[in-house]
């Protein structure tokens, strides 16, 4: 790893960080659910400086036919980032790094949606990234399961998900772009917090064993910040601004 | 009857104890959990959750509008606002003395024809089984097809039939609500008809409001004086 720009301070003698930020202070969120009509459910976050859109159709015939499971629904996921979301123009075809993390999406998504009560049948979700600054596939997950709420599609919890990391040789929540680029290690975690499940860990760098419990612990608590801006989005758009 | 109502969100916990889970609800240890964005009731040894989005998912004795998008020699299929097709056997329309070859489908039924029918038979493995062998059942010849969100459907009936009953006085029409969002109104006068299909659509976007029922018969009556 190591820095690649030595003049960058990523933290600062008072514990602040590049962006300004505390160390366990997540960038603003912001979701909004609905405002595609022609999906059956919609999301739209912002992360930080992540936009991301997600549209969900479903539950739908599934073509090609044979993909079909008798038993129980599937789900599929496309994660695309546009041309224009990074510094330089991405190539629109799907990159291997987008097929990882469709797989990687669905698979956090997969015990939130109970979708053996729809046999033979597809749910689609698709999630354009208009804006990326690291930490996509948290925000998109977040932003997959207002959408799939949305949709009307039974789920156990709703998946809410924030990056945690080591910067500095310190254990931060939710790494942007740069500490991503810079900092030692990033772990990615999708959470259920109702059923206080997790459906997605993935860690990219070197941790010691206690530093990867305090970043467990520290992502499950970003998640349920997360968790409240979810259902808040859901309370807006169904039960105008009363909430409960 | 159902007290403590609330507003849901999938992984809400809505109540802990020994209750019963019903529809959109789900028993996590002791907790009941929400799976759907909807409104809880919770009655005395059960719970569920109204739902306020989402597919329509056949049931059995539901009255659903469905449209004719094919048939083959011995069935229709049925476009029923849902994930599955329904499939209404030729049996059904032509009786048990039925022949493949001295009947002819298209004959009863066309493709884009419209029928008011009603949910025979349906399990995970099978498309649903419908049938129109009933009173009030059939072929709809006239009419206008105005399309609802499937979970407002209990709501432009009302309590008792209350607000559909209200809009058919107020307009004169005859309007037939399918449980997968589909309306057929019908009524005589052309000034009529649209009344009432603005009044269901009416019910469509202001679901969520209070006193929607006093709005929709403002909005009927309004427009007699005038």
């Amino acid at each position: 790893m190591g820095g690649r720009d030595a003049t960058m301070v990523l933290l600062d003698e008072n514990g602040i960080r590049c962006d300004g930020r505390k160390i366990d202070e997540p960038r603003k969120i912001m979701i909004r659910a609905g405002g595609l009509k022609n999906a059956d459910g919609s999301a739209y976050i912002e992360f930080g400086d992540n936009k991301i859109l997600v549209g969900v159709f479903g539950p739908r015939d599934v073509h090609p036919k044979h993909m079909s499971n008798t038993d129980t629904g599937i789900l599929r996921v496309r994660y695309h980032m546009e041309p224009f979301s990074v510094d330089e123009r991405k190539r629109p075809a799907p990159s291997r790094r987008e097929i990882e993390i469709s797989k990687v999406i669905k698979e956090a998504l997969e015990p939130a949606v109970m979708l053996e009560k729809f046999p033979r049948t597809a749910v689609d979700v698709f999630i354009e990234v208009l804006q990326a600054d690291g930490g996509t596939r948290c925000a998109a997950l977040t932003a997959a399961s207002v959408a799939l709420a949305d949709a009307g599609i039974p789920m156990r919890d709703m998946v809410a998900a924030i990056a945690s990391g080591k910067v500095a040789d310190t254990i931060v929540l939710d790494v942007n772009n740069e500490e991503d680029q810079a900092g030692q290690a990033d772990m990615p975690i999708g959470y259920m917090p109702s059923l206080k499940k997790i459906t997605l860990l993935q860690l990219d760098g070197v941790l010691t064993p206690e530093e990867y419990k305090k970043c467990v612990d520290v992502g499950v608590k970003g998640c349920e910040v997360v968790y409240e801006l979810q259902k808040k989005a859901l309370h807006d758009k169904y039960f105008g601004n009363s909430g409960d | 009857m159902a007290d403590k109502r609330k507003y849901v969100i999938p992984g809400d916990v809505i109540t802990s104890g020994p209750f019963r889970p019903e529809q959109n609800v789900i028993l996590e240890g002791n907790d009941i959990i929400a799976t759907a964005v909807g409104i809880s009731e919770i009655y005395d040894d059960s719970v569920k959750v109204i739902p306020l989005t989402g597919k329509y998912l056949p049931k059995i004795n539901d009255l659903v509008i469905g449209k004719v998008v094919s048939h083959t020699s011995l069935s229709w299929e049925l476009d029923i606002n849902s994930c599955y097709t329904g499939f209404l056997p030729a049996m059904d329309v032509f009786g048990r003395d039925f022949s493949t070859h001295a009947d002819e489908l298209s004959s009863k039924l066309k493709t884009g024809d419209l029928v008011a029918a009603r949910i025979a038979n349906f399990d995970r493995t099978r498309d649903p089984l419908i049938t129109i062998s009933d009173r009030d059942l059939g072929k709809i010849d006239d009419g206008v097809l105005v399309k609802i969100s499937t979970s407002k459907v209990p709501r432009l009936i009302g309590k008792k039939g209350s607000m559909i009953q209200m809009i058919e006085t107020g307009t004169n029409a005859a309007v037939t609500i399918g449980q997968n969002g589909w309306v057929v109104v019908s009524c005589e006068s052309a000034e009529g008809l649209s009344k009432a299909k603005k009044a269901i659509e009416m019910v469509n976007e202001k679901a969520h409001i209070a006193n929607l029922t006093d709005l929709i018969k403002d909005m009927l009556d309004g427009k007699d004086e005038s």
